[in-house]
């Protein structure tokens, strides 16, 4: 590969960088992004995670948070069985409260896809219209070491067993060599192999592993990459590597996507992934999104929790606020 | 509803048992002032906290004599391990009893709940641990060996920061030996009457701290007393001038902590969402009543209008109002009179020409209140680009290169902090390096720490407070004994010098 | 028959130039024993501000060079003094009347102080600076530097020893000055100018004016582009008026000292002339 070839066309990045999109334009259009101060950005988080966040406004948050859920089971252990369980407590979280909203979407392997789809039968579908979705993860997840064709093949797979959305990986190993036209290739093609034969999409997560990317410039720019490329999400983790989700992280990925809009008037999601398990956790999220991003934002459109255990503690914390007094484990189900 | 309108969350003041009036604590007691009383208010609500009492000068007399005799008599003889587990004793009494104190600083300051929390008591503890620390440690601070407390401190302190201010002047000068009579702000003496009660739990000797309340008559009568060794004054710059004049002649040793308008330099290459985040932590802060705010943003001119953009969006975010609630970002004003000065000096900026902007904010009915405001098109003869507002009021200007963004930031009386942004290492150092500011922050701002020193150049004031700096103010080398004695007699006209100079100037305010 | 001398005009020393007043005075200098030496300059107001002038043009460059630079450029006013040590022993004979040993201590102590200082030139940050152990992600230094301008009145019972050592330690940290030399004994003052002239001290750096004390001070006591004031040799002035003037802009002021220890050479007197800046640098791997 040459390294001034043309890489793909993609509207997104040929309006915002330039017409002569070429690995060193790309490159040099990620490098001249301002940089991240480590320690500002991190006190930044850690402020908007010291909100306190009390009665009315908590009830909105906690029923928010189930909304923006995308429950998720991804092991090696995982069989339809245990994905019909997922997806039945996708649809009732709290079977003692009809009130108790439900969540976004479903999140498994691709194999496990046509499972998840039987299983929510007619309440498959957006949540705008009372459905949940099913979300795939693909692209050879968690490490992405495959071929593209294999890649491609895992995509398309997913989405003609019916997923919804596809949460891919990107080549780490491409960006922390510097080939970023390689990885923008990449979510180009993955977002082709997204199409299905009616013309309609899939919608792409692009997962950029940050815990991989190791410093907040490479998380930054690899956000920019990933939605110059045609992400609709982009997305912090697999969940498979430490750290995964952090608040510091998400929020410098709110920011992104708040200078997309202001750049673009396009909106695009953000999913934090891993390593939220406490609703205490979950609201210094939706802070973070309300006051970074915007209030518009908390909706599941735009912004999701991958998570598992998140579920039941957000659960016990609403069962508190509706009685008034605190709850425990046996009194919410486990999947 | 908005969910960015959080519902209340307010802290409670259950655990504040606050007396209805407080005395004088002079030799370990509390006793009644001579003058007649006072009222301290919430900024907040303007509803009375407590009675205070006013030192006459008498009363200043006997703190003072209370303070020779604990250090002739105790303070002086002890060692300097028994003094830091005095000083150690106190910082743990203030980490215990911390809710407490921020909530009564709250209340009685008007500063948000979660800066008295998060910020000043913490700091206040940090303080008294890191100096307790130096107690038995004095032959390392630089002045040889055994270098000696200079006896008595006066010491006068503002209300932007009560309790924490307190700290800065009373751990250092216990550590070094002195004994202390410290004056609160008229508009802020709750926590020093707190601190006044940790004291008494921390079983010091009786007189090693004498805590007066009063108005600037009384913080006079303090500096000016002729047993006092060494006086430490925060406030302002016009307070610190008439210090300075009326210990002309004496051979006090004086720190003086004063205004200033510091200046936030942001560059094209900065990192921008930070640069935001410390622009906001640079004039919001405390409500813009920091003497080393960044109340000047230098801006790059090539950025300017996006850095304006960013910033306003942000400054939206910010909640205005009640001190108590744990979501405020911003509290009250301190008093009427400081809100005045803020109004008066922001209509000279409209005035002026240049143009105002605050975010949509409701300002509650009652108490001092000041929206975020910002000036953009502000001319550096303007005098909200010189004058200190002490407010939560920017005034931004702009620049083209790093030389000219040198000369602006340095072309003020004042020299006490400035803020660089850049992603440039090399860049930082060199602007830092001239820069004529006691406290430079990169890529950060506000930032307070007992080992770090801290103080101006200039008409900012001379002496640091904090680190090593901080305690040698309260030192003398043991050979300065006979360098004092060769200090020249004050020959002519001393009397006659000190009545030029009564002329008086307001107290009390920094 | 003896060769008829051939006597020095005394002139002033500003901005590395040797301006006679532009008041166009002179007083009369006498020896110890009442014979005329020389008619000195006598500084006015107007060459007090043309002083404040040239130290505040030579404040930049002089505080900037490395302290290496600094040391090295002091050390070469000590060798020229060496140099000339007959010329100054003559002077302080004639003027202090003492012996010639006598005479011959003073220079020589000067010269070995004006040394001493020089070494302390790229030193002095270490011992009165630090790193400080924030407690957070942050790069923490104190460095002391130079305040700026510095009027000193000399010590004025000294002809060359109280003059150097009240000038050398201002100058080690890069701080300009203008310094108002010994009313009765100034010969020395303006002999050394003449040894800063042809040294490696930028002109500005150092500006030397002769004349009264008492009528100079306080107009340098009040300007406010002078940022400390050194009153060393101000002990028989009204000198508590002078720190009442200096106090308008905060400016740091010594007070004077008496007898033979004034000024006696210590780091004090050259961390009294600098200012402590801290700086703080965020840190972080991220």
């Amino acid at each position: 590969m040459s390294i001034d070839r043309i890489v793909s066309t993609a509207s997104r990045a040929i309006e915002v960088v330039g017409g002569d999109l070429t690995e060193s334009s790309l490159k040099r259009y990620l490098n001249g992004i301002p940089g991240v101060d480590a320690v500002g950005l991190e006190a930044r988080a850690a402020d908007l995670g010291s909100r306190s966040i009390k009665t009315t406004s908590k009830a909105w948050a906690l029923d928010t948070i189930i909304s923006l859920i995308d429950l998720t089971t991804l092991e090696g252990a995982d069989t339809p069985g245990k994905v019909r369980s997922l997806v039945s407590k996708g649809l009732t979280p709290d079977a003692t409260d009809p009130s108790c909203p439900r969540v976004a979407a479903v999140c498994v392997y691709g194999d496990m896809v046509p499972y998840a789809v039987e299983a929510l039968g007619a309440f498959h579908g957006d949540s705008v219209d009372g459905g949940i979705n099913v979300a795939a993860v693909a692209t050879a997840f968690p490490s992405g070491r495959a071929s593209l064709s294999v890649k491609l093949a895992d995509t398309a797979d997913a989405v003609a067993a019916g997923a919804d959305e596809i949460d891919m990986v990107i080549d780490r190993g491409a960006f922390l060599s510097g080939r970023y036209g390689q990885v923008f290739d990449e979510i180009v093609a993955v977002r082709e192999a997204c199409r299905r034969a009616d013309g309609s999409s899939a919608h792409l997560k692009v997962i950029l592993e940050t815990g991989e990317l190791n410093t907040y410039d490479n998380v930054r720019r690899a956000s920019w990459l990933a939605i110059l490329a045609g992400a609709d999400f982009i997305k912090t983790s697999t969940g498979k590597v430490a750290p995964a989700a952090t608040l510091p992280v998400t929020v410098l990925m709110l920011e992104v996507v708040r200078d997309w809009y202001r750049l673009t008037g396009e909106k695009i999601g953000v999913k934090p992934a891993g390593g939220i398990r406490a609703s205490k956790d979950a609201i210094k999220y939706v802070v973070a999104v309300a006051e970074t991003a915007g209030e518009e934002w908390l909706q599941p459109h735009l912004f999701r929790f991958g998570a598992s255990s998140l579920l039941n503690d957000v659960l016990l914390q609403r069962q508190k606020l509706s009685s008034g007094h605190y709850s425990g484990p046996d009194y919410v189900t486990i999947d | 509803m908005s969910f960015l309108e959080y519902a209340p969350a307010p802290e409670s003041t259950a655990l504040l048992n606050l007396q209805s009036e407080y005395g004088l604590f002079i030799n370990g007691e509390f006793t009644a002032g001579s003058d007649p009383t006072f009222s301290t208010i919430s900024p907040a609500t303007e509803k009375h906290i407590a009675t205070i009492a006013s030192a006459s000068t008498g009363d200043v007399d006997a703190a003072v004599a209370a303070a020779r005799a604990a250090y002739d008599s105790t303070w002086s003889r002890l060692s300097g391990r028994d003094r830091g587990k005095y000083l150690f004793r106190i910082a743990r009494l203030v980490q215990e009893r911390a809710r407490e104190l921020a909530v009564a600083e709250s209340l009685d300051n008007g500063k948000p709940i979660k800066e008295s929390r998060d910020v000043d008591v913490p700091l206040v503890a940090a303080w008294f641990f890191y100096y307790a620390g130096w107690a038995d440690k004095l032959d390392h601070a630089g002045l040889g060996a055994n270098p000696r407390a200079l006896g008595v401190a006066a010491q006068v302190i503002p209300w932007n920061f009560p309790l924490l201010m307190l700290a800065w002047k009373i751990a250092p000068a216990l550590a070094a030996g002195n004994t202390v009579v410290l004056k609160p702000a008229e508009t802020t003496p709750l926590t020093a009457l707190l601190f006044a009660e940790i004291v008494q739990q921390a079983g010091l000797p009786a007189g090693v701290v004498n805590i007066i309340t009063g108005a600037g008559a009384t913080g006079r009568a303090l500096v000016n007393h002729p047993d006092v060794n060494k006086v430490a004054f925060t406030g302002s710059t016009s307070v610190g001038r008439e210090i300075a004049r009326s210990l002309a002649g004496t051979p006090k040793k004086l720190t003086l902590e004063l205004g200033g308008k510091g200046a936030n330099i942001v560059f094209d290459d900065a990192p921008i969402d930070q640069a935001v985040e410390g622009i906001v932590r640079g004039i919001f802060f405390n409500q813009g009543h920091v003497c080393c705010a960044g109340s000047r943003l230098l801006v790059q001119e090539n950025i300017h209008d996006e850095v304006v953009e960013r910033l306003k969006v942000r400054m939206a975010t910010l909640r205005v109002g009640d001190p108590l609630d744990k979501n405020t970002d911003v509290g009250a004003i301190n008093s009427a009179e400081q809100l005045q000065r803020i109004r008066e000096l922001s209509d000279i900026g409209d005035a002026e020409g240049a143009e105002r902007w605050s975010p949509a904010c409701e300002l509650p009915s009652d108490g001092f209140w000041f929206a975020p405001t910002i000036f953009t098109n502000v001319a550096t003869s303007s005098r909200i680009a010189r004058d200190e507002i002490f407010g939560p009021v920017l005034s931004i200007l702009t620049f083209r290169t790093p030389a000219e963004a040198i000369a602006k930031a340095n072309n003020t009386p004042y020299g006490l902090s400035a803020g660089i942004w850049s992603d440039k290492g090399s860049k930082i150092l060199a602007v830092a390096d001239k820069l004529r500011a006691g406290v430079i922050w990169a890529n950060t701002f506000n930032q307070f720490d007992p080992a770090s020193p801290f103080g101006g150049y200039k008409e900012s004031g001379y002496g640091r407070e904090g680190g090593k700096q901080g305690l040698t103010a309260y030192l003398a080398p043991a050979a300065k004994a006979t360098a004092a004695a060769r200090i020249a007699p004050a020959v002519k006209a001393v009397s006659a010098a000190k009545a030029k100079s009564a002329s008086a100037a307001k107290g009390g305010k920094k | 028959m003896s060769r008829l001398a051939v006597p020095k005009t005394y002139k002033l020393y500003v901005g590395g130039t040797f301006p006679r007043s532009e008041s166009g005075r002179v007083y009369e200098v006498v020896g110890a024993s009442g014979d005329f030496l020389a008619n000195v300059a006598k500084a006015s107001r107007k060459d007090a501000r043309d002083a404040v002038v040239a130290a505040r043009s030579a404040l930049s460059g002089w505080s900037k060079a490395t302290g290496y630079n600094r040391g090295q450029v002091l050390y070469r006013i000590a060798e020229l003094l060496e140099g000339r040590r007959a010329q100054f022993v003559a002077e302080i004979v004639s003027i202090e009347g003492v012996t010639v040993a006598a005479a011959t201590a003073q220079v020589d102590e000067a010269i070995d102080r004006w040394i001493w200082y020089a070494g302390w030139a790229d030193k002095y940050v270490q011992v009165a600076g630090n790193a400080n152990a924030v407690s957070g992600p942050f790069f923490n230094l104190s460095v002391p530097e130079a305040t700026g301008v510095v009027a000193i009145i000399a010590p004025q019972d000294s002809s060359l020893l109280g003059f150097v050592s009240a000038v050398a330690p201002a100058l080690v940290a890069g701080n300009t000055v203008v310094v108002v030399a010994s009313e009765r004994l100034p010969l020395s003052a303006v002999s050394l100018s003449e040894v800063l002239a042809t040294s490696d001290v930028p002109g500005g750096v150092v500006n030397i004016l002769t004349g009264s004390p008492a009528e100079i001070a306080p107009w340098l006591a009040s300007h406010a582009d002078v940022n400390a004031l050194d009153l060393v040799g101000a002990g028989d002035l009204d000198w508590v008026s002078l720190q009442i003037a200096a106090a308008e802009t905060l400016m740091r002021v010594f007070p004077p000292e008496n007898g033979p220890d004034a000024a006696a050479p210590s780091l004090e007197r050259i961390t009294a002339f600098t200012e402590t800046k801290t700086v703080w640098h965020t840190k972080s791997l991220l």
